[in-house]
């Protein structure tokens, strides 16, 4: 065992220095890929459904790879704020550190075909979807070389080609659309699922009603998502919600409920949510789960939440020391060379942001791309119509 | 989220001389003369106000909508203020104290649902009631527009006049703030400028905006108050304590001139005057207007004005194509066809979504309304 982990660590340091820049989340490590089991921290509550077992197959390749990815998101999100605070990224910024669980779960279930849209706390959900880290961090400060051409900041972060719809700023606007998407998948007869994420705050539009009736009167392998963090901004659900049981509140569409916080658990639930809506169409899934930081970088997340909350939260459910027990208890890693992947991810991370300072901000003449569709020929009219008219390209 | 930081991005030529402003406002005369322009004053002549005499004491935009609810809830026993986050004062701080002073019965938090908010409304002011209902950010409001058009709007009107939902106020704060993005900063009076049936007011000054809510609140009309989130803590001026109304549908000449008149509102007034005070060192006499109710708007007094100028200028944040100055622009060519010496120039937003960096390229700057008046006047 002691060989197996040596070799895993020396696999782990080679690729993370030469994939420094690109570096994307790494699927794939050399380590062990014997499936084991791992009883997730409670077992899952359902709503008109039989839940999943509490035995989650896992093996060492992925929990190795889950550390390595949630490190990188964690770091990521402490590295957004400190260049928030430095004005580097202006605007808004939601952080997402604390609810890396959600993020790494979900992909180590679905496949890159199967679709993602999110709200605004999209940064992590970027990263797990195959999104780079420069990309990232260059969206964030505005520059060219985002993942939006910097022109959607940190609110509005896609990937087309891995599935991930987004990155949305009006709170529940986005679970219609993914239920749109999940219709043109069963229409292309495709075996894959969309999944629509939103938070407690969003689950009192209505506008989520009328996509879960749709949803279920049409059979769709839509999966809604409720990343309950239990604060919508400043308010806490009870204050909020008639029923915080979000996992309910479809009804007639079966619902799980699922420690947010415990990588494995969301895993094991997003693995029975896919097969449950190829099958049977939507189901909710009610994350349980905790940001660290506020709302967003205005709220210093303090003034409805005792700090004694966050800190027990933190040692008590961090999903990263969830893993790290998992790896230590099973012998996969030692202490140090979890530690020193820690601060591997704090260089590469660094490394990132200087590449993406490095990166221009966008040219004016963007300010008027992708209005419309190129070649539509529409005219724009500037501040004086006489002096200022473009064709918009 | 409160905004904690306002300010403009660098490296925009729309910048803001704040010691200016504040200065000009510690004169506390009431006489506009032409060379002073004293923006965010009201004139004596052009007010109704019940008070305005007595004591009046320096305070922000926030501060004095704070004030103006405060005095609608104690003066009217069935009023009420609700919306996202009202309870702790909002935030941006403008429903502070109300729930500790007047209690949770009457000042509460409603979820995360716009269009709930305000259909809520409707049927609270259908009972009689006086319901402001806060929209978080004008951005948001848009799951609300069917209720306000097709309920609020219309609802005296085909019911025959048996039910309203006069005592209905929506207040939401609009504008562009420096870094807010394509969902912090948009102006969407446009849209409802376009509906019969309700009223918008957008003040430019905390004194302004204290006598205009009140007016609006006790305005037996569904309005709809936009207050430009910008001079929220920016703008400071010495408000008058009491209880005061400033008329609603009546313009206001805040700067004479004779050349050419201006016409906006909100903050954006603010750089229009700027770019008065330019145009005047290359001897143009400008004539600034503040609308202040959009719909139903004052046309005679910008007809006076532009019956003597004979030049039209109007600029707003929101995109050009469609925003109200187009409404303006046309009535004016209706009635004053005959006297213009020049095209009605608009200096508005491009017709993008508001862009995220490019923030500083979509506003309608100084310099571009300077370039446009200096083009009117010269054409």
């Amino acid at each position: 065992m002691a060989a197996l982990t040596r070799r895993s660590y020396n696999l782990v340091n080679r690729i993370s220095t030469t994939h420094a820049y690109t570096s994307h989340l790494h699927r794939s490590f050399s380590t062990d890929t014997t499936p084991f089991t791992v009883e997730t921290s409670i077992p899952f509550t359902s709503h008109n459904c039989e839940p999943p077992s509490r035995s989650v197959e896992t093996s060492a390749a992925e929990l190795m790879t889950f550390f390595h990815d949630m490190a990188t998101m964690r770091r990521m999100e402490i590295a957004a704020d400190s260049l928030y605070k430095s004005k580097l990224i202006r605007g808004f910024c939601h952080l997402y550190d604390g609810q890396e669980a959600v993020a790494i779960g979900m992909e180590a279930a679905i496949t890159k075909k199967d679709s993602i849209i999110t709200a605004y706390r999209d940064h992590c959900i970027f990263l797990s979807r195959g999104g780079t880290l420069v990309e990232a961090f260059a969206e964030l400060m505005g520059r060219k070389d985002g993942c939006s051409k910097g022109k959607g900041g940190s609110m509005h972060f896609y990937k087309k080609d891995s599935g991930f719809y987004g990155g949305h700023g009006i709170v529940g606007a986005q679970v219609p659309l993914g239920i749109g998407l999940a219709f043109a998948q069963k229409y292309n007869k495709e075996d894959h699922v969309s999944f629509a994420l939103y938070g407690d705050g969003a689950a009192n539009q209505g506008q989520l009603f009328e996509a879960l009736n749709m949803a279920a009167l049409w059979d769709l392998p839509a999966i809604l998502v409720c990343e309950n963090n239990h604060y919508g901004m400043g308010t806490a659900e009870w204050r909020a919600a008639k029923s915080p049981a979000y996992y309910k509140r479809g009804d007639y569409v079966p619902g799980l409920k699922v420690d947010g916080m415990d990588a494995l658990a969301v895993k094991q639930a997003c693995k029975f949510a896919k097969e449950h809506a190829l099958k049977n169409g939507p189901l909710i899934l009610e994350m349980d789960t905790y940001r660290y930081h506020g709302h967003s970088m205005s709220d210093p997340g303090s003034t409805y939440r005792t700090r004694d909350e966050i800190s027990g939260i933190r040692q008590e459910r961090d999903p990263i020391e969830r893993i790290r027990k998992v790896i230590l208890a099973h012998d996969i890693a030692t202490e140090k060379e979890l530690k020193d992947i820690e601060k591997e991810k704090r260089k590469v991370v660094d490394e990132a942001i200087a590449k993406a300072k490095e990166s221009p901000m966008p040219d004016p003449s963007e300010l008027f791309t992708n209005v419309y569709v190129k070649g539509f020929g529409v005219e724009a009219c500037g501040a004086d119509r006489k002096e200022v008219k473009a064709v918009l390209p | 989220m409160a905004m904690t930081k306002i300010g403009r991005s660098s490296g925009t030529s729309r910048f803001f001389n704040i010691c200016r402003w504040t200065t000009s406002l510690a004169n506390t005369t009431t006489t506009t003369t032409r060379d002073e322009t004293k923006i965010l004053h009201t004139t004596t002549t052009s007010t109704s106000s019940k008070g305005g005499g007595g004591t009046t004491k320096s305070m922000n935009l926030f501060t004095a909508i704070n004030q103006a609810l405060h005095i609608a809830l104690d003066s009217h026993p069935r009023t009420y203020v609700f919306g996202e986050d009202v309870g702790f004062g909002g935030v941006f701080r403008c429903t502070t104290g109300l729930a500790d002073r007047f209690g949770k019965q009457r000042v509460f938090n409603t979820p995360l649902c716009e269009q709930g908010i305000v259909g809520f409304g409707i049927g609270l002011a259908a009972m009689g009631n006086r319901a402001i209902a806060e929209i978080q950010f004008a951005d948001y409001i848009y799951p609300a527009f069917d209720q306000i058009v097709n309920e609020a709007a219309k609802f005296r009107y085909r019911s025959g006049n048996q039910f309203n939902c006069g005592g209905l106020t929506i207040r939401a704060p609009y504008g562009a703030v420096g870094h807010g993005g394509h969902y912090h900063s948009q102006s969407p009076e446009a849209f409802f400028c376009h509906v019969p049936g309700i009223k918008v007011v957008i003040p430019r000054s905390p004194r302004e905006a204290k006598g205009l809510l009140l007016s609006c609140i006790r305005d037996p009309n569904p309005v709809v108050f936009f207050e430009p989130k910008w001079l929220y803590r920016l703008a400071v001026e010495e408000v008058p304590e009491d209880d005061y109304m400033l008329p609603l549908s009546q313009a206001e000449v805040i700067r004479e001139g004779s050349d050419i008149t201006l016409v906006g509102w909100g903050a954006q007034l603010a750089v229009m005057e700027q770019a008065c005070a330019d145009a005047q060192k290359d001897g143009i006499s400008c004539e600034l207007i503040d609308l202040k109710t959009l719909i139903p708007w004052d046309k005679e007094t910008v007809e006076a004005s532009v019956k003597k100028t004979g030049r039209l200028l109007i600029s707003h944040e929101a995109p050009v194509t469609g925003g109200f100055a187009a409404e303006i622009s046309a009535s004016l060519v209706e009635r004053c066809f005959l006297r213009l010496e020049a095209p009605i120039a608009r200096v508005c937003g491009l017709d993008t979504p508001f862009p995220l960096v490019f923030e500083p390229f979509y506003m309608p700057t100084k310099n571009k309304i300077l370039d446009a008046i200096k083009a009117t006047v010269n054409y």
